[in-house]
């Protein structure tokens, strides 16, 4: 066995085993969760893998409390305060080298070489002894089913026959899965992989303030939060950390809270915290005439602002986030004169555009407004297969609100798509916006089925496509439905 | 006889600083665009006006686009990303602002000093006044600008004479080629171009 290794780090497992065993009232998934917050609340970065079950690495608490016992007997301690004598019974720790060894530590009754029992529910393996004690396991402790049997066909029924095996031997001849298997009968924890994450304690960075007499306009939200918007920024920063995604709470008089998360391609400034709360109260002052406003309030103009929270609704570590040698974020310049834009016109109406899958060109593509993180609709893959999409020259200008056209035949009679999916009649003039061109020239009409399952008559939401060329040598892009008619998707303008 | 040589000497070196100080004379167009403009680039720091095709306003920016150049559109609703990504504009660093209102000329001011070309559509004809404020920030920061309205001064000047579309007929075929006949006005005279675009690109 190679010595070279490090061992693993001392972990402190903590098993309660009637949650393994029985499913009752007094051993249900909420009084875990309390048990998990005691223990937490003695030692912070404690990870439970599964109800009945949590580790934390024991150099710290052994360190605090005064040694690895002492540790043990405080969460102890702390969890005989919120379970009740059942769950406390079923409770033991275990201390050793690695998550493996610990759970076994702490779960076993027998005497194992190498174990020390501190009290009938404390087991503690010293460091050196990891190896011993492991070794009169049986095979399957550590091994699947399939494993187990296979190695005890060999003749290694136990954990410390299985470690002699010499490693490259054990991946060569039964894979990668058993590899894990040979290194927990080894003492060894799995590679590169830390099993309890050295996590700082979960720390709560939202910050908030209060507004009184409350505040109006978001004017003077902005002028107000910007203090406290530098000091979130600033607080995180000492943690080594960025906000990436953050969530704004305004609260109004009325007692409503309109909280929104908004997220930021790079991370947020206190600058850019300051603008999401500003468009955020703008966007509630400036709501909707539909939404239903009592008289009262659409005298004194909507409701004001009596408190505002930030909290980080995702952060990621600022060492990620240190502009590179070459920056590739955008110009620092670029971002601040668009922001100013952004000030003068809204937020929506500073964008960048992104393409999308879909058959219609509106669905092919939309506005970011800047700002905000260009995400990928996984659900529209652009390159799907998508019948019906347009192919060859794209128009120039989409509408949003397609304008109603008119394509008049021969006869003065308007021209229609009918059930045969044919043209009703060659179309002779088309008229848009009043204006009246002659067509000289026009595309087979395609069907575009979108959504069909979702409609009882499928006649009814198909849309045909079809392209003209007038006089001009204007070109449109069509859209027809037996239900309004004609409509301009586009121009090739 | 040295008085003469003097102002000589002095003007042979205004002219060697003339071209110097227009900036490095203008931002690359596409090859198949290079004989529309008179220096064979969008001039940097003065409007260039182009009217009766958006298609031939979007395809003026392509070059600076894929070369790292920030570009913005201000005015232009309904504008089609796609279509403009398939000229070969980097939509990441392509902004658009659809409806600036009557702040348009005040925000083509503002982006001219991170842009490097700008589409402005004004929706009404600015005065004087105004559009010389903003091409002295044009010129400040070697912005070019494409103005497709009404504008008042403008050195070149390109207007879509004629259109053409082939790959369609009388109930068959797809749009595909796309032929403009674009006249150019501009120090060298009164020029006719032809401009081709095959499915939404650009052909030589």
């Amino acid at each position: 066995m190679t010595s070279s290794e490090p061992l693993p780090e001392r972990i402190i497992a903590l098993t309660a085993s009637v949650y393994a065993t029985e499913h009752s009232e007094t051993a249900d998934a909420r009084s875990w969760f309390d048990l998990f917050a005691a223990v937490q609340r003695v030692v912070p970065g404690a990870v439970q893998f599964e109800p009945g079950f949590c580790a934390m690495r024991a150099r710290g608490p052994a360190r605090y409390y005064g040694g690895e016992d002492a540790a043990a007997r405080r969460i102890l301690a702390a969890v005989a305060e919120v379970v009740d004598a059942r769950v406390l019974e079923s409770i033991s720790i275990g201390v050793a080298n690695g998550v493996f060894a610990a759970r076994l530590a702490a779960e076993t009754t027998a005497h194992h070489p190498g174990l020390r029992a501190l009290s009938p529910n404390t087991r503690i393996v010293a460091s050196e002894d990891t190896v011993r004690f492991l070794a009169l396991f049986p095979v399957d402790t550590a091994a699947d089913e399939q494993l187990a049997e296979t190695l005890s066909g060999l003749g290694a029924h136990t954990l410390g026959a299985f470690a002699a095996f010499p490693e490259h031997l054990v991946l060569q001849r039964f894979g990668r899965g058993a590899l894990t298997a040979h290194r927990r009968a080894r003492g060894l924890g799995e590679p590169h992989t830390e099993e309890v994450p050295a996590g700082s304690p979960v720390r709560d960075f939202s910050m908030g303030l209060d507004f009184e007499p409350a505040l109006s306009g978001d004017d003077q939200l902005a002028f107000a939060c910007s203090d406290l918007a530098e000091r979130f920024v600033q607080n995180l920063s000492t943690a080594g950390l960025v906000c990436t995604e953050l969530r704004i709470d305004l609260h109004d008089d009325t007692g409503a809270v309109h909280e929104r998360t908004w997220s930021h391609p790079a991370n947020f400034t206190p600058a850019d915290v300051v603008n999401r709360a500003r468009w955020q109260a703008a966007a509630l002052t400036a709501r909707p005439a539909s939404t239903q406003v009592p008289p009262s309030e659409q005298e004194r103009g909507g409701a004001g602002i009596t408190a505002v929270r930030f909290c980080p609704a995702r952060t990621a570590r600022a060492a990620e986030h240190e502009p590179g040698l070459w920056n590739t974020a955008p110009d620092e310049r670029v971002h601040h004169q668009l922001t100013r834009v952004q000030g003068m016109v809204g937020h929506e109406q500073v964008a960048t555009g992104a393409l999308l899958g879909g058959r219609l060109s509106a669905d092919r593509q939309r506005a970011v407004p800047w700002g905000n993180a260009l995400t990928a609709d996984v659900s529209r893959p652009r390159d799907g297969p998508w019948p019906g999409k347009l192919t060859g020259a794209l128009p120039t200008l989409v509408f949003s609100a397609p304008p109603r056209v008119e394509l008049i035949g021969a006869d003065e009679t308007p021209v229609v798509i009918d059930a045969d999916e044919l043209l009703s009649a060659d179309p002779e003039r088309f008229r848009a916006a009043g204006r009246g061109q002659t067509v000289r020239a026009w595309s087979a009409p395609w069907h575009v089925r979108e959504q069909w399952w979702r409609h009882e008559a499928s006649a009814l939401c198909a849309h045909y496509r079809m392209q003209v060329v007038l006089e001009d040598g204007e070109a449109w892009l069509l859209r027809f439905t037996t239900s309004s008619g004609w409509s301009a998707e586009g121009k090739y303008a | 006889m040295n008085q003469l040589a003097t102002v000589r000497s002095l003007q042979q070196r205004i002219t060697e600083m003339q071209p110097m100080r227009m900036g490095e004379g203008g931002l690359d167009v596409a090859s198949a665009l290079r004989p529309l403009l008179p220096t064979g680039a969008l001039k940097k720091g003065a409007p260039t006006s182009v009217r009766g095709s958006l298609l031939l306003t979007l395809a003026l920016l392509r070059e600076a686009s894929a070369n790292g150049a920030w570009c913005a559109a201000v005015g232009v609703p309904d504008l089609s990303f796609e279509a403009a990504n398939t000229l070969g504009i980097a939509l990441e660093r392509f902004i658009v602002i659809p409806n600036p209102g009557r702040h348009a000329l005040s925000i083509a001011g503002m982006l001219s000093e991170v842009m490097s070309a700008i589409v402005l559509c004004p929706q009404h004809r600015p005065g004087t006044g105004e559009s010389e404020r903003l091409h002295a920030r044009l010129r400040d920061h070697g912005t070019a600008l494409i103005v497709t309205g009404d504008w008042p001064r403008s050195d070149t000047a390109l207007r879509v004479a004629a259109s053409s579309w082939s790959g369609l007929g009388r109930g068959h075929g797809m749009l595909d080629t796309h032929v403009l006949t674009v006249r150019s006005l501009d120090r060298r005279g009164q020029r006719v171009h032809t401009v081709r675009f095959q499915g939404g690109r650009l052909i030589p």
